[in-house]
């Protein structure tokens, strides 16, 4: 029989807490509003990706992949000056953004907001590669626009306590 | 109104500053924002500086935000001073331990500017 925490661990009621993480995040944090769109951040080129680790109720990752460009502006709206290059200070914001989506999102759930810790941020970046998981529960895929620029953001669920 | 220091505590670089500029738009009269990406480098600093705020991130690799406060507690460094935590965690159970861990406010990430304000200005004392 199904546990109450796994009756609850459904994409369905996940998807639209990420939604809203996603906006809180930015609107507060950047100033900027952040919406659900069909495209998805840019293929091919050179990404930086942001994970987090999730452990407890839930383990799996969170994931922010975005281009350059996005990065950049994600980092000028949060320390209030554009960053000449992919710096160490660039990869800091998107790890942070990423730390808050995840965070947000989590706490929308009482299950995990309590039994579900999160990592340090770690930044990759480079072009065409993928997160691999040994095993997934579920995985949530969405793209959000702010301004004129595209992100990725995952929640793959690996297993639930 | 009399002038503080601050002490942010956060392994990231860009939280620290949004903080510092948190606290600017609050209005608190800053005379010296004092910054430690972990807490051993705050319990460090704290033994040569005197501060009257101390914000903590709480998930720090090495030494996390609640050890900080314990170690801090114990050394009895800046013993009067209020502690208040800045974190993504934010379940009742994490509020709970920060406060017995000796913490005196709470701030969930993401925050606004007014937030900061609400939780850190009733803790001073800027008579």
């Amino acid at each position: 029989m199904a546990t109450p925490a796994r009756e609850l661990l459904q994409e369905s009621v996940h998807t639209p807490h990420l939604d809203d993480a996603v906006d809180e995040v930015f609107r507060l944090m950047m100033g900027v509003p952040c919406f659900p769109v069909e495209q998805s951040a840019a293929e091919g080129k050179e990404t930086i990706t942001a994970v987090i680790g999730l452990a407890g109720a839930m383990s799996g990752a969170c994931t922010l992949r975005c281009d350059l460009q996005a990065a950049l502006r994600m980092a000028e709206c949060m320390v209030g000056t554009r960053p000449p290059e992919l710096d160490a200070m660039v990869k800091d914001a998107i790890g942070e953004v990423c730390n808050m989506v995840a965070g947000a999102w989590k706490g929308k759930h009482p299950t995990l907001a309590s039994g579900c810790m999160l990592s340090t941020p770690a930044v990759v970046t480079g072009t065409n590669y993928q997160l691999h998981m040994q095993q997934q529960e579920f995985r949530i895929d969405r793209n959000y626009h702010f301004e004129e620029h595209t992100i990725s953001v995952s929640i793959i669920c690996e297993a639930i306590q | 109104m009399s002038e503080i220091a601050a002490l942010i505590v956060d392994d990231s670089s860009v939280m620290r500053k949004i903080v510092e500029r948190a606290l600017r738009q609050a209005g608190l009269p800053l005379s010296k924002v004092h910054e430690a990406s972990s807490g051993v480098e705050a319990l460090d600093l704290l033994k040569n500086e005197r501060v009257q705020l101390i914000l903590s991130d709480i998930n720090m690799p090495m030494m996390d935000g609640l050890e900080f406060l314990r170690q801090m507690r114990a050394q009895e460094l800046a013993t009067d001073v209020p502690v208040v935590m800045i974190t993504t965690e934010s379940s009742e159970e994490h509020v709970k331990e920060a406060i017995l861990s000796g913490a005196q406010g709470y701030i969930r990430k993401p925050f606004t500017a007014e937030q900061v304000k609400e939780r850190v200005l009733p803790l001073l004392d800027l008579a």
